[in-house]
């Protein structure tokens, strides 16, 4: 139950959710950096000079499938071992 | 066009029918109105959550215009496309949890309720309820003029007929059905999204003969098609990585996005919206964007990129598969209509009616109003969309990321900086809609950027600058707010 009397502090649970929040920017970030670096690191040299993975342009495979299998699996890792559950009712607050 | 296309999509409408009428169950036992036509009462399970969130966002571009630029530019627009990878994680994580436990501690319904306790403020309320109207109202009539194109195309029915076709369809389980119909027939046309795209894909690689053999084609014709920049170089990185902002993490702004961030019923199951909801927008995004550059190897020489989809659906599969697979677009455009169709319902019935107009108004006549007015917003897009306004058109061209740069900060700021007031939220959003029709009208993609960017700097900047400014002028209101939505 809510307590209203004694010193008021911020709902705990909110320490969760500003975590987690922080955890979503994180991955935006290295989705970026894996998205950019390959592109177009490997995918600024003229087209002669490419080199094939699974008859796709090395920089494709790398930046939008292998980089995006990556940031799925960071995903699922953030989820399972980073992020807390926490009650939403009220009636359940202690 | 021949029956065994139009036979899929048939079944499909009546399969969403039938959800409708099972979603009209809950809404007559149910004891909160409100909550449930326009929330579905919170129970939202975690894969119906990243479903109606995909779903919801994919729209007509996603499946139609999308790969159409791809099968022009080549593999650089899948590479733009997949900046939408992010809208699978960002959203949830960051409005999450917060958003949820401080939503229940005022019980808002909407995205507006939420704006209204936060900074106790009818101006805020104002812009923003009519941002939303002007604004959503015009991107469903696009939505719905998309819709009845595509039957057109696929049935051969004339255009008024099918925009018939179309809107009975959405309207009829919108309004039976609430909220807890959208988001389960969104489940419905999610799951053929999905499954369409991974048909559609299959079925042109083979049909090109291996992805080497494409890739090959695609570089004799043009090395560029095959570069991250473009089939003109027009694609610079600056360009490109700006979409990050418009479709990634400025999708959070959204308020059809956000208001399903407070739906959900437990932090399970936004835990597992968040992985379904990556693996299915990645899935979707590469799958449709890489068909649309692999169909010009197999059908080269289409000139209208809109036909691309439909074109090489029937070229590469069985017509009674290509029907199926057409029943994707049509699964985006209806997904995302029906929630800004109940979403424009919701501003004006909860946000303008409830608050300011009659705030004692029964439960009966709450609910014949909450219908009354779906129906009759779904007769105006249908007039509308019969022959667009040319104001309509305009509108719309901005309310993608007009409506970004209006509500990001004052939702996001306003969930996470305590110090964030109603002046702050309000310059924020005038300044967000006002630069972003300006920048458009008069200097489009400023500095090789796409033209949301500078006005989500502005508005931030205006949020942050006059909050700080005003710091005295709210000090009694900020503290009760905090009062109210942070401690316990």
């Amino acid at each position: 139950m809510k307590q209203h009397e004694g010193s008021p502090k911020d709902d705990p649970r909110y320490r969760v959710a500003n975590r987690e929040a922080l955890i979503g920017v994180g991955l935006v970030l290295i989705n970026f950096i894996l998205w950019y670096g390959f592109a177009y690191g490997f995918g600024s040299k003229p087209v002669e000079e490419y080199s094939y993975i699974w008859g796709l342009p090395a920089w494709f495979f790398y930046s939008c499938l292998l980089g995006t299998g990556v940031v799925i699996v960071l995903v699922i890792l953030a989820v399972v071992f980073l992020f807390k559950e926490v009650p939403f009712d009220e009636e359940e607050d202690q | 066009m021949n029956g065994e296309v139009v036979i899929p999509l048939i079944i499909f409408l009546v399969i969403i029918f039938l959800i409708g009428f099972y979603a009209s169950t809950h809404l007559k036992s149910t004891s909160n109105f409100l909550q449930e036509y326009f929330l579905g009462s919170r129970q939202l399970g975690g894969f119906i959550l990243a479903m109606t969130m995909i779903a919801t966002y994919g729209s007509a571009s996603s499946f139609i215009g999308g790969p159409g630029v791809a099968y022009t530019l080549g593999l650089g627009w899948v590479l733009l496309s997949m900046t939408q990878l992010a809208t699978g994680y960002f959203v949830l994580s960051v409005l999450g949890k917060k958003f949820a436990i401080m939503a229940r501690k005022i019980r808002a319904v909407t995205l507006i309720d939420f704006l209204k306790e936060r900074y106790e403020s009818k101006g805020v309320v104002i812009l923003s309820a009519l941002s939303i109207i002007i604004f959503l109202f015009s991107a469903m009539a696009a939505q719905w003029v998309g819709g009845a194109r595509l039957i057109e195309s696929l049935t051969g029915l004339p255009y008024t007929g099918a925009l018939f076709i179309f809107a009975v369809s959405v309207l009829v389980y919108v309004i039976i059905g609430g909220f807890r119909a959208v988001a389960i027939t969104d489940t419905v046309q999610g799951i053929v999204m999905l499954g369409g795209t991974l048909v559609i894909l299959i079925g042109t690689i083979v049909a090109g003969g291996g992805v080497e053999t494409i890739v090959a084609t695609l570089a004799t014709e043009n090395p560029d098609l095959i570069s991250p920049f473009g089939a003109d170089r027009s694609l610079t990185p600056l360009y490109v990585s700006s979409f990050w902002i418009l479709v990634g993490v400025g999708v959070v702004g959204l308020p059809q996005v956000a208001v399903r961030a407070m739906s959900y019923k437990s932090s399970k199951g936004m835990h597992r919206a968040l992985i379904i909801g990556t693996v299915v927008v990645g899935v979707i995004m590469l799958g449709m964007h890489l068909t649309g550059v692999f169909a010009r190897a197999v059908l080269p020489g289409i000139e209208v990129g809109d036909t691309v989809m439909p074109r090489i659906a029937l070229e590469v599969l069985p017509s009674w598969l290509a029907g199926i697979v057409l029943a994707a677009p049509m699964a985006a455009i209806m997904s995302t209509v029906d929630s800004l169709l109940l979403l424009v319902s919701s501003a004006i019935v909860k946000d303008v009616y409830l608050n300011y107009v009659k705030p004692d108004a029964s439960d009966q006549t709450i609910k014949r109003f909450s219908v009354g007015i779906t129906a009759v917003l779904g007769v105006l897009v249908f007039a509308m969309a019969v022959n667009p306004p040319e104001l309509l058109i305009w509108l719309n061209l901005f309310s993608f990321g007009g409506l970004e740069a209006a509500f990001i900060w004052p939702v996001v700021m306003g969930l996470y900086w305590k110090r964030g007031n109603a002046s702050g939220a309000m310059a924020s959003i005038l300044v967000g809609v006002g630069s972003y029709i300006g920048f458009n009208t008069f200097m489009p993609n400023a500095f090789g950027m796409h033209t949301v960017v500078l006005p989500v700097l502005l508005s931030l900047i205006s949020y942050v600058g006059v909050s700080l400014m005003t710091v005295k002028k709210h000090a009694a209101v900020q503290t009760a707010v905090e009062w109210k939505l942070w401690k316990v």
